[in-house]
């Protein structure tokens, strides 16, 4: 694959992460280098309390850095303020968790609504509905969804506002395989149709295979990158 | 950005307030209460002064006031020339005995005359039936509107008048009311009794004919111009009326009826600032509970909204905008019902102080600050809760909440754990878990007790007053006033009246008290040393031997002068040869109505260098002979009147039950009201929280009976707990209240009946198992697997 000749959304260099517990110090991240390129599918692997979520997290504006650089397009978002990195959310991310965190006193189109009212370039709520296929749904409150449904809403809402990238953290997880992969396809539509960098945690490396590029995390640490020759569509994983 | 007004944000408020509606509806029916206290207090204390103010205005309300014994017309002219007098007029005042047909009791009127032409300057009358009498006609005469209701009176009606010992038959000619006797008493009078004292108006020529004052006057009124200096024209009033036998002359602020008014401002303004204190304060301790507990449960959607990009402010202003739907909410309910409330109150003020008609209104500042009260009230209570909401880390927000952390209970430290059930242990330590929630919550329930003692507290010592007074104090059926000072040979002639079992002599005379720089006016009793009849009482209540020499004062009068036992007291009478002595005061005695010098009756003769005489007699007579007794009296030239004891008290509670009840009403309400409101709210919380738990307990095979206890056990705890603190706070407020409304004219005495402890302690005990019930009910419908299947 071409992957070197994308351009680069985030530059990640010796980026490190320590919570101070009191007694104990935790370092979640050792000094990570990494880069994510525009349009991309990256997986990320990894141990239970490898770091990936404060990865991800760091990455989406979510949390800061203790040391080292994040870079944005260039911009780096270690130094941004508050208020910075919150526009920086509202504008340029999307995000999916594993367990939804859908508004449950709003139904699924006021779900995205919430989103895309403070967006400044958003698609029509409907249409980010019919990405995930769940249009006829529209007016369900989140406790009268399944699991998958819930998280189908989720992503809806993240890409709804055009993100340049989607962040997902083990969207799949709470999920059983039949379901999961209508997630997951959900997931590489948005990313073939909008060309939206994606990336993507899991457990489950049996996902790694519908990736551009798959980056293991050990200890904080990158462990290993590899990119996929050839990679595979959702419909085609099995495990 | 546009923000529409029904963004998903606002719709995500909108249902969570419908969700919380129980809750919300608790906490809103609180501030209504409050808001309704203050709006209702603060719109009378508004309406009533603008009321008094325009009255004083339009009907030419004097300045200062004077009574003397007789001065000649012609005195009138050096008056005016005071520097700073603007309009004087001299008027004769008499005090008379009446006869009403049907009425067998004794009644008491006091007759103000009118200019000849009917035109008062000063002290104008309202007219509201009939005309002014004609100076031609001399047996005209206008009344009080209250008196002539009292007697459902028309014009036309006639009843009789001893004026100056003469008979003489009146007609009503018009009914009316006065600026000047905007509440009538009877001086000496513990209560309006529209019965039994009236105000009644005559021409000058009529009343100075019948009371021997052609050409002569004995009372002043005048008012100043508008720069004046009212204490200088009093000053420069009196060097010219002392030798007239004047008894001081005096500003509005010691007018009668305009100082009581100024006291029932005084008490309104007290009642506006701590029934809604209480009731704002339960209300943002309630609101801090469930903001606080929304933005707990909120925590993973906070953090999703700012994952997307919400800023601060939006998800602040999201909470706050919360805490603002409550506020208006309880503000509106608050407004109108402290409106609705506030006209019922003025009505019951409309019997006692007659205004034309009241102009009950709402100012609008009065609802600005109801509003910016409360606003800052909730706000202040909800600070906390919207800041961990706005400086929620978005990162950390996503991972569930921690477990509750507790541990074991004191009790169970202290040893007694293994007399503890499983359930009692949660009970236990979940209260010591939230120590400052627990306590906030105990402090809540109590502020109800504490109004419910408050609103008891007022007939318990109403009753104590009067207990002290007419019981301990003056133990005669009848007090008879007389003329002037007579022989105490009188004694005697009145005991030959039949069904007059016992008669004493009193002696009575009018003085001015000097200490320091401090004054006050008001009268000596001379008092038998062997009296049955009246008793001065020490601290302790106990009987006071009157000493052969020296005076004892009211404690109050005492404390007012600055004086204290063994000190001399300066004593001007005004009376008689009007002399001026110093006497030593012996002793402070109790006294909660009025202010008083007692001495031996011959030291206070001989302070006057007079014989044996008295000013009166107090009796004890045989029911049975009551009628033909005050019958009698009414046409004994030398009685100027006669007071039942019996009447008075009855009257006393007749014109204050209406309002007692009024008050015992709102604060039962208001107590319910906030021990409804902490309780649910904290049963619902405590429901929210615990959901989980006590669902598994309930899966484990525990019964509804045995996971309500749990929870409403708890609660149970609090609302003992806050009983014994409700008293103490309860207390506490009564006393502020008594020494806050203490005046000369009464002091009120700080007790409160185990009766009244028992009955707030059962009005909070009922409306604390109501609220259970509520919240059990719930409980019985706890849907095991929609509890369980929920992520917390
Ligand atoms: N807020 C925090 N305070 C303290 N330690 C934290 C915090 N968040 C994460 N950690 C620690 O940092 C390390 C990395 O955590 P992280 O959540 O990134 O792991 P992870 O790779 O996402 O694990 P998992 O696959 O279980 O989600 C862990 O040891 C974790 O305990
Ligand atoms: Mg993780």
């Amino acid at each position: 694959m071409k992957v070197a000749m994308q351009k680069t959304v985030f530059s990640v260099r010796n980026l490190t992460k320590i919570y101070d517990m009191g007694e104990v110090q935790v370092h979640a991240l050792r000094g990570v280098d990494l880069d994510i390129y525009s349009g991309e599918m990256a997986v990320m692997l990894g141990p239970s309390g490898s770091g990936k979520s404060t990865l991800l997290n760091i990455l989406g504006g979510l949390d800061t850095a203790t040391g080292g650089e994040v870079a944005y397009k260039g911009k780096d978002l270690t130094k941004a303020t508050d208020r910075e990195l919150t526009e920086y959310r509202r504008f340029y991310v999307g995000f999916v968790f594993q367990f939804y965190n859908l508004i449950p006193s709003l139904t699924a189109s006021e779900n995205v609504a919430i989103v895309t009212e403070i967006a400044d370039k958003p698609m029509p709520v409907e249409g980010a509905l019919s990405i995930v296929g769940l249009s006829d749904r529209k007016d369900h409150f989140p406790a009268q969804l399944s699991g998958g449904e819930q998280q189908r809403v989720a992503i809806a809402r993240a890409i709804a506002k055009n993100p340049e990238v989607l962040l997902c953290d083990e969207p799949t997880g709470a999920l059983d395989f039949k379901t999961g992969i209508l997630v997951l396809e959900a997931l590489a539509r948005v990313n073939r149709e909008l060309g939206t960098a994606t990336v993507i945690i899991t457990h489950n490396a049996d996902i790694a295979a519908m990736a551009d590029r798959v980056i293991s995390l050990r200890n904080g640490l990158i462990a290993d990158v590899t990119v996929n020759a050839e990679k595979k569509l959702p419909g085609e994983l099995r495990w | 950005m546009v923000v529409t007004p029904m963004n998903a944000l606002n719709i995500k408020l909108t249902r969570d307030i419908w969700r919380m509606k129980g809750q919300v509806a608790a906490i809103v029916i609180v501030i209504v209460c409050g808001i309704a206290n203050f709006i209702m207090f603060m719109s009378n204390m508004d309406s009533l002064m603008i009321t008094r103010e325009n009255f004083y205005r339009d009907y030419v309300f004097a300045d200062v006031f004077a009574n003397l014994k007789r001065a000649p017309e012609s005195l009138k002219e050096r008056i005016s020339a005071i520097p700073g007098v603007a309009a004087v007029e001299t008027r004769i005042i008499a005090n008379v005995k009446l006869a009403v047909d049907g009425f067998d009791e004794p009644v008491m009127a006091r007759i103000v005359s009118l200019p000849d032409d009917g035109k008062p300057l000063l002290n104008k009358l309202y007219i509201r039936k009939g005309r002014l009498p004609d100076a031609a006609k001399d047996n005209e005469v206008l009344v009080g509107d209250t008196f002539a209701n009292a007697h459902r009176f028309s014009l036309g009606d006639r009843f009789g008048a001893v004026i100056n010992g003469k008979w003489k038959q009146l007609t009503i000619v018009g009914v009316g009311l006065s600026p000047e006797f905007v509440l009538q008493l009877r001086p000496g009078a513990i209560s309006p009794d529209y019965k039994r004292y009236g105000i009644l108006w005559m021409t000058k020529t009529t009343l100075g004919t019948a009371y021997d004052m052609k050409g002569a006057f004995n009372d002043i009124a005048l008012t100043c111009t508008p720069h004046a200096n009212v204490d200088d024209v009093i000053r420069k009033l009196d060097q010219i009326i002392n030798r007239y036998g004047s008894f001081g002359a005096y500003g509005r602020k010691d007018q009668m009826s305009h100082r009581y008014l100024n006291e029932e401002f005084k008490q309104l303004e007290i009642f506006s600032f701590i029934f809604p204190a209480i009731f704002i304060a339960v209300a943002a301790f309630l609101l801090n509970v469930v903001i606080s507990r929304t933005v707990k449960t909120q925590r993973e959607q906070v953090a999703i909204l700012k994952a997307f990009g919400y800023g601060n402010i939006e998800i602040g202003l999201h909470y706050v905008k919360f805490v603002v739907f409550i506020v208006i909410l309880g503000v509106i309910g608050g407004t109108a019902t402290g409106v609705w409330l506030g006209r019922l109150l003025g009505d019951l003020y409309m019997k006692f102080y007659r205004f034309p008609y009241l102009e009950y209104r709402l100012d609008p500042s009065i609802f600005a600050a109801a509003i910016v009260i409360s606003l800052a009230a909730a706000l202040a209570g909800t600070a906390h809760a919207i800041r961990m909401a706005v400086k929620l880390p978005p990162a950390e927000a996503m991972r569930p909440e921690q477990p509750a952390r507790y541990s074991k209970a004191f009790f169970e430290r202290a040893g007694l754990g293994r007399f503890m059930s499983q359930p009692a242990r949660i009970i236990a330590r979940n209260l010591q878990r939230k120590p400052v929630k627990s306590l906030l919550s105990i402090i809540g329930i109590a502020c109800a007790c504490a109004t419910m003692v408050m609103s008891g507290f007022f007939k318990d010592a109403v009753d104590y007053m009067v207990y002290i007074q007419f019981t301990l104090s003056q133990r005669e059926d009848m007090k008879v006033a007389f003329i002037e000072p007579t022989s105490a040979r009188a004694v005697y002639s009145m005991n030959g009246i039949r069904g007059i079992e016992y008669v004493e002599g009193y002696r009575s005379v009018p003085a001015r008290f000097r200490f320091g720089h401090r004054s006050y006016q008001t009268a000596i009793e001379g008092i038998n040393p062997g009296s049955v009849l009246r008793h001065i009482l020490d601290e302790n209540l106990n009987p006071i031997n009157i000493p052969p020499s020296g005076i004892i004062l009211t404690d109050y009068l005492g404390r007012h002068l600055g004086i204290r036992p063994g000190d001399w007291l300066t004593v001007e009478v005004l009376e008689g040869e009007r002399p001026v002595r110093r006497v030593a005061v012996a002793a402070l005695a109790k006294q909660y109505m009025g202010l008083m010098g007692y001495m031996d009756a011959s030291a206070l003769n001989h302070l006057m260098r007079e014989g044996n005489a008295i000013s009166g007699v107090s009796v004890i007579v045989d029911p049975l002979h009551k009628k033909d007794i005050y019958k009698r009296l009414v046409h004994i030239p030398r009685v100027a009147g006669a007071v039942v004891v019996k009447d008075e008290i009855r009257n006393f509670y007749d014109t204050m039950a209406q309002s007692m009840l009024f008050f015992t009403f709102v604060a039962t309400l208001m107590a319910g009201v906030i021990t409804f409101g902490v309780v649910y709210n904290s049963a619902r919380i405590a429901l929210s929280e615990r959901s989980r738990e006590l669902s598994s307990l309930r899966v484990l095979g525990y019964t509804r009976g045995e996971i309500s206890y749990i929870l409403l056990g708890e609660l149970a705890i609090l609302t003992l707990a806050a009983i014994p603190l409700g008293f103490v706070i309860g207390r506490g407020l009564c006393s502020y209240i008594a020494e806050a409304a203490a005046s000369d004219i009464f002091r009120i005495p700080v007790v409160i009946e185990p009766a009244t402890y028992a009955m707030a302690a059962a009005v909070v005990m009922v409306s604390a198992a109501v609220s259970g019930l509520i919240v059990r009910h719930r409980l019985d419908h706890l849907n095991l697997v929609e509890v369980l299947k929920a992520r917390e």
